[in-house]
């Protein structure tokens, strides 16, 4: 047991967190822009699984791990601006379509994948990470939370810019507004078609980012159902933070935690079935729910799809 | 369903015109129904194309294996069973109101108490006793598991999509855990509960290999669809669904109704799973998921929540799914090629209905 509390141990412990919550904050954050917006985007796990898929083909090919998760966020956005024709504009229903689009990528890319690697499974190099000068240096914090790749701190930064993007912009209000009484952003002379496709294209492009980070510095490999539920965990904070993405940051920072605690314990060789350390931060969350349960403020038109002059 | 009104004989002219326009309507379900599957059909063929697939061998193949061979049809109504139950439960949910997401966990916690207790309560008392016992429970436990997020919808108005996702998480590695851990049987290595013997299963119907739940799940989702639209208990889960606040005005009790809805649609996941197992399985083994919840949730809905239009699409998906699994193993297309299928399948209708919808209310205007 002494191996378990060593500092090696810790910061890898430490590492493992922030490298498995940075899918679940990218997700996270889409969900919560869509959310906001009226669109409940269930099929956000189908487009991590092809920003997973294309993010590691791009990585692959032209061996430039940049270049992965541009094509990871350009096919996440794809499949977000099929589901914004879909549920947006035509306005279906969004949990069929979504549920749809989820188990059509999954599909889609394990097919996919199967063609063309049959079933080798290529790797990708490890990604460089970028030290932070001093910071770095610190016992058990610095190899735990300063040693990343960059998009990691980008991921982070990215919490800030949306708070201010909510508080602070225009946009930030018409998404707000579209998603709790669209008729108003209509008469105020603002698109809401646009505004909510602009928020599902967003999801879906961090969603796509987020699902090649998870494929490409995560496991450096691409396997099929590689989400494994991470857009459903994304779905999850995203209605738990109420709004706030700082919330969906600690969030996903506690999921991480858990999941990287489920590996630790595999390595070290402790005998419970990894099932039950996968519990952990569902039971947390249930808890949570049971003991603060209040109103949970969603948006007053979530899921319901907008069209101008209906009753 | 089928209206023939030519073949009375004495047919008033009244009775003609009803009669042309009742089938002029059933021709229309019918083709609204056959249409968008055929194009799903040409959009996934362009895409076995793609990868170096025939699509008419691969189609065929499918057609033979899931619904034309004596062993193919067999099998695809022996799948119906446990989809049919599955979406008797998300009917009643779904008719109030309640999304319940969480099916996936109740399927497989109703599954592994019921595959725990059978291949003991068999060996105590009447197999036909222990089935109902075995049933009992699981529809118990499920409905037990939908109790948090019910009550957290209740009375603390906990949106119940994001509580049931997180409770399916939890019921599915709870599974596992009960699985491993306390109903393993002792007798093997590999890690699944004791193994219901074969003879000792829900019997076969006639002749063929045709599990008897079949029968069970027609009648569960039958008697679902005729409570929903036929009686006071259902109009009330309609009302609440429609608009909970005008049920309050009506004087409805609604948290005592939300907790009623979960629990029987939970219960009925339940015994999707139990039917599964006690007809089917036999066991459950560790990790087994088959994750049916997820496809059955969008086809319950295409459906329009109507029970026997529900029978169809679990049909449709039952003969693609068996189809698909057959075609896997002997065309070299991975089974996921399935998903891909019935993700167009149920996209294009969608859109069909859509455009459906928007010419019917042109042609009113």
């Amino acid at each position: 047991m002494n191996g378990l509390f060593s500092e090696v141990f810790l910061s890898a412990l430490l590492f493992g967190a922030v490298t498995a919550a940075v899918p679940l904050l990218l997700a996270g954050l889409g969900e919560q822009m869509s959310e906001k917006a009226g669109v409940l985007n269930i099929g956000i796990e189908g487009m991590m699984l092809a920003g997973a898929y294309l993010g590691f083909v791009g990585a692959f090919y032209s061996e430039s791990l940049w270049l992965g998760f541009l094509t990871g966020a350009a096919g996440g956005a794809a499949v977000a601006a099929l589901m914004a024709l879909l549920c947006v504009r035509l306005g279906l229903n969004q949990i069929v379509i979504g549920i749809a689009l989820t188990l059509g990528l999954e599909g889609l890319t394990a097919l996919l994948h199967h063609f063309q690697f049959s079933r080798s499974y290529p790797r990708l190099p490890a990604a460089d990470p970028t030290v932070i000068p001093l910071l770095a240096d610190i016992p058990v914090i610095g190899p735990a939370f300063f040693r990343h790749h960059l998009l990691v701190y980008l991921a982070v930064l990215l919490v800030v810019v949306m708070s201010y993007l909510y508080r602070r912009t225009q946009l930030g209000l018409n998404l707000q507004a579209a998603g709790d009484k669209p008729a108003a952003l209509d008469v105020a002379g603002i698109d809401v078609i646009r505004t909510r496709t602009i928020a599902v294209l967003t999801t879906g492009a961090l969603a796509g980012l987020g699902g090649a980070y998870l494929a490409n510095v995560g496991a450096g490999l691409f396997i099929p159902f590689i989400t494994n539920g991470a857009g459903f965990l994304g779905i999850v904070l995203a209605m738990l933070a109420r709004g706030r993405p700082v919330w969906v940051l600690f969030g996903a920072l506690l999921f991480g935690a858990c999941l990287s605690l489920t590996t630790a314990m595999q390595v070290a060789g402790i005998n419970i079935p990894t099932d039950v350390i996968q519990m952990l931060p569902f039971l947390a969350v249930m808890i949570m729910l049971v003991l603060f349960g209040r109103q949970a403020s969603l948006p007053a038109a979530l899921g319901i799809p907008y069209e101008r002059g209906a009753r | 369903m089928s209206i023939d009104g030519a073949s009375t004989a004495s047919a008033t002219a009244l009775d003609a015109t009803s009669a042309a326009a009742n089938r002029r309507d059933v021709l229309h379900r019918l083709l609204m129904t056959l249409g968008p599957i055929v194009v799903a059909l040409v959009i996934a063929g362009c895409i076995l194309l793609a990868v170096g697939v025939d699509p008419l061998a691969y189609y065929g193949y499918v057609l033979e294996r899931g619904l034309l061979s004596m062993l193919g049809i067999q099998q695809t109504l022996t799948r119906m069973a446990p989809l049919l139950f599955l979406a008797a439960g998300l009917i009643v949910a779904f008719r109030a109101g309640m999304w319940n997401l969480g099916g996936d966990g109740q399927f497989l916690l109703g599954a592994v108490t019921s595959a725990a207790s059978a291949p003991v309560l068999v060996e105590i008392m009447p197999v036909w006793l222990a089935w109902i016992c075995a049933f009992v429970i699981a529809t118990v436990v499920a409905a037990a598991w939908s109790l948090v997020p019910a009550l957290l919808r209740a009375y603390h108005g906990v949106n119940e999509i994001v509580t049931t996702l997180m409770m399916t998480f939890l019921g599915t590695s709870l599974a596992n855990v009960l699985v491993k851990l306390i109903f393993r049987d002792p007798g093997t290595t590999v890690p699944q509960t004791r193994t219901l013997p074969v003879e000792e299963r829900l019997p076969r119907l006639f002749d063929t290999t045709v599990t008897s739940g079949l029968l069970l799940g027609i009648a569960a989702i039958v008697i679902v669809h005729l409570v929903m639209t036929r009686t006071a208990f259902g109009l009330k889960l309609r009302i609440v669904g429609a608009n909970p606040r005008a049920a309050v005005h009506a004087g409805l009790s609604v948290p005592g109704l939300t907790i009623a809805v979960f629990a029987i649609s939970a219960g009925l996941v339940g015994l999707a799973g139990a039917v599964d197992v006690v007809g089917v399985q036999g066991n459950v083994r560790a990790d087994w998921n088959p994750a049916y919840g997820l496809a059955v949730i969008p086809a319950v809905f295409l459906a329009r929540m109507n029970g026997f239009a529900a029978i169809g699409f679990v049909f449709l998906l039952s003969v693609l799914s068996i189809g698909g699994e057959s075609a896997a193993r002997r065309m070299g297309v991975p089974n996921h090629f399935t998903l891909v299928l019935i993700a167009i399948v149920l996209i294009v209708l969608a859109i069909a209905e859509y455009v459906d919808h928007r010419y019917n209310q042109s042609r009113k205007a």
